[in-house]
């Protein structure tokens, strides 16, 4: 009965049996205890082997019938539309036009712009906490604020951008000479630059952290100073690991809909500057969803869906490319 | 043996890891349309003491009022989803909910999606305003259709445009740049404002049309009547359509528009329901921007509740129809006194009789249900 189930896993514990033959009633007794206990072991083993695989596979699965549901549910659109919808300019729901390149563009440039801004942040957090001061009470209050960032809800930031960012970004357009709106591309990158802050800083405190300490020491028994050890050792053997926080939090400003939806101004005209209004791809998602009532609309905010799903796709294997540069040096 | 009974419990565990696991998955599945799929298992149901709409976020105040008081009276459980007129609209042709509430009449497209004829009942009536932000201009602002038009257009930039100030003679208004601000999400707001621009210039209607999403020529989107009036409020010299109830309690400056008749009126629930006292067309799917009434607004619209034509479907008990057309006939009369206190415009007495009309059209099994 046993062999018909185990699919030959727990066959392994046949030579021990035989080893056992040749032993006292007493010693026999023993070596069954443990032979179970190892059986046992084994089999816990299996089952949690097979567990960890199952999950990875479900995992996969998830997201490739993700990308299969978009792809289904936009083949009205892709239909209709052809691959003009990636590089058209209108988005025109009454007449049935739709160009995906101005939500495109304002994706594109909201989330780089956003990233510009936090970098310098997060490397600086990522530096302080990882290497100057790792204990104490300040360090521990930035670090649970950095993640307290991360924690906050983004309608929250949508409503302090709009009630407080906005009027500032405002008055200083209105000094450099640029239609002073307010809201625009450049507020909602504001805006995504402090939501992404925590992912870049935490991986890279995390990374940092993880230096080896002789090879720090021996930098410093060389005459080295901090700033020159976190130059020339530091920050090369974690460049790959600070690449991929920055990564992650670039994944993150791509995808927010809801904070960016209420700073950016929302018109699909494209966008001149940094300062003029725009809308992302997620954002119109949202916005248009509940109220297409044709089902080539309802197909075409899909299809951006689908399109924000490769975009992410492709520069997630951009950077993974980047990373393995990086650690084969 | 111990080795078989071990084995029979880890299958177990896992087994039920498993099926945990795929529970918390469906759970998480229909946490997305939680709606649709709790709903197709309600109405199939045999709790009759349950209806179930979805539709129109205009009309869930007013909803929220008259049903609870209906319970109060009749015990009937009414649950509104307010998810949208066109998210109501989709539900109602998957028969997953008994009535469906839209701001904007079924278009032909959404008719043909149907599997049988539906019927669309007035329930109660709103307003579209213009909001403006012009500290410096004390009197109320009064705008011609063929001038707001050119606004929404892009053709005016200025507030002290020759055409604006051809109309507001008293008022000593600014030069500062007129910024737009429109809704950005779907809503029955855009549909029921491109409607009237549509009507009253011809441009728009060839340039931009009607819809509850259209492609703005100028100006910036704002989500929801607050997304919108936070716009409006934050930059002087903003322009923007809210909901008329929204503008009454945030307390909102709000424009005279100039109607069919050559008036000048100011958007009120009394100017709207004037509006709605016209000859309506008896499947009552009549649009109430422009009317020919001399004291109605301009920019108004019924907001109607959709419920199938035929009430038999889905294994629905002809004691379930009788609720729903019964509760739907108390709304249009009695339900009504509590739409002035929620700023919503009363029905008129040319609505509320076609609305009787089109209840009594409504069957089961090919019998009338009201008699």
């Amino acid at each position: 009965m046993d062999t018909s189930v185990d699919n030959g896993s727990i066959t392994r514990s046949d030579t021990p049996l035989r080893v056992i033959n040749s032993k006292t009633p007493e010693a026999i007794v023993k070596t069954t205890q443990r032979i179970r206990r190892s059986f046992r072991q084994i089999r816990t083993e299996n089952v949690f082997k097979r567990t960890l695989v199952i999950m990875g596979i479900i995992m996969v699965l998830l997201v490739l019938g993700i990308l299969l549901t978009l792809i289904v549910q936009s083949l009205p659109s892709i239909k209709a539309l052809g691959p003009k919808y990636l590089w058209g300019r209108v988005w025109d729901p009454v007449q049935d036009i739709y160009g995906a390149w101005p939500f495109l563009l304002g994706t594109l440039l909201s989330s780089f712009l956003a990233l510009l801004i936090s970098i310098p942040f997060s490397i600086a957090v990522a530096i302080f906490l990882g290497e100057y001061y790792p204990k104490g009470w300040l360090p521990d209050l930035l670090k649970n604020t950095v993640e307290l960032i991360a924690a906050v809800p983004s309608v929250i930031y949508g409503f302090w951008g709009l009630a407080v960012l906005v009027p500032i970004v405002r008055n200083m357009e209105s000094h450099i000479g640029v239609e002073p709106i307010g809201v625009g591309i450049f507020s909602s990158s504001l805006i995504l630059a402090i939501m992404i802050i925590p992912y870049a800083a935490s991986l890279g405190r995390s990374m940092i952290q993880m230096v080896p300490s002789p090879l720090k020491e021996g930098a410093y028994a060389l005459g080295a100073t901090r700033w020159e050890v976190i130059r020339s050792v530091i920050l090369p053997y974690t460049k790959s690991g600070l690449f991929a926080g920055i990564l992650l939090s670039l994944g993150r400003a791509l995808g927010e809909t809801m904070a960016v939806t209420m700073v950016i101004g929302n018109t699909s005209i494209i966008p001149k500057s940094i300062f003029a209004p725009g809308n992302t791809m997620a954002s119109v998602i949202a916005n248009e969803f509940t109220e297409a009532d044709k089902s080539v609309y309802l197909s075409a905010l899909i299809e951006l869906g689908l399109v924000l799903f490769l975009v992410t796709v492709v520069i997630n294997m951009i950077g993974k490319k980047i990373i393995d540069r990086f650690t084969n040096e | 043996m111990k080795l078989n009974s071990f084995k029979f419990k880890t299958s177990l565990a896992a087994g039920a890891l498993f099926a945990i696991l795929s529970v918390s998955m469906v759970s998480c599945g229909g946490g997305g349309g939680s709606t649709s799929g709790s709903d197709s298992t309600a109405s199939a149901n045999s709790d009759d003491n349950t209806l179930i709409g979805a539709g129109s976020s205009f009309d869930n105040p007013l909803f929220s009022k008259v049903f609870s008081e209906y319970n109060k009276t009749n015990g009937l459980k009414v649950n509104y989803q307010s998810v949208g007129s066109g998210a109501g609209i989709s539900q109602l042709t998957n028969k997953t909910v008994d009535f469906g509430a839209s701001d904007a009449p079924m278009n032909g497209k959404q008719d043909s999606a149907l599997s049988a004829p539906a019927l669309h009942i007035p329930i109660t009536a709103g307003a579209v305003v213009l909001s403006y932000n012009l500290p410096e201009v004390k009197d109320t602002l009064s705008l011609s259709p063929a001038v707001l038009a050119d606004i929404f257009l892009g053709k005016i930039t200025k507030w002290n445009d020759p055409k604006i100030a051809a109309i507001n003679k008293t008022a000593k208004l600014p030069a500062t740049a007129i910024l737009i601000a429109h809704r950005s999400d779907g809503s029955g707001t855009s549909n029921i404002f491109t409607t009237y621009l549509s009507k009253v210039s011809e441009e728009w209607s060839t340039k931009v049309g009607k819809g509850s999403s259209v492609n703005w020529p100028v100006g910036l989107g704002g989500k929801g009547n607050e997304g919108v009036a936070g716009l409006v409020k934050q930059t002087p010299g903003a322009i923007g359509y809210i909901e008329l109830a929204y503008a009454i309690q945030n307390s909102m400056a709000y424009a005279k528009m100039q109607n069919k008749a050559g008036n000048f009126i100011t958007p009120s629930i009394a100017s709207v329901t004037a509006a709605a006292n016209i000859t309506i067309p008896p499947d009552s799917k009549v649009s109430l921007t422009n009317t020919d009434a001399a004291d109605g607004y301009p920019i108004s619209g019924f907001s109607w509740i959709l419920v199938y034509k035929e009430q038999k479907y889905n294994n629905r008990s002809q004691e379930r129809a009788a609720k729903l057309l019964k509760l739907i006939s108390w709304v249009i009369h009695d339900g009504q006194q509590f739409s002035g206190a929620l700023n919503y415009a009363p029905l008129s007495p040319a609505a509320v009789a076609v609305g009787d009309a089109i209840l009594k059209s409504a069957t089961f099994d090919g019998k009338p249900i009201l008699q």
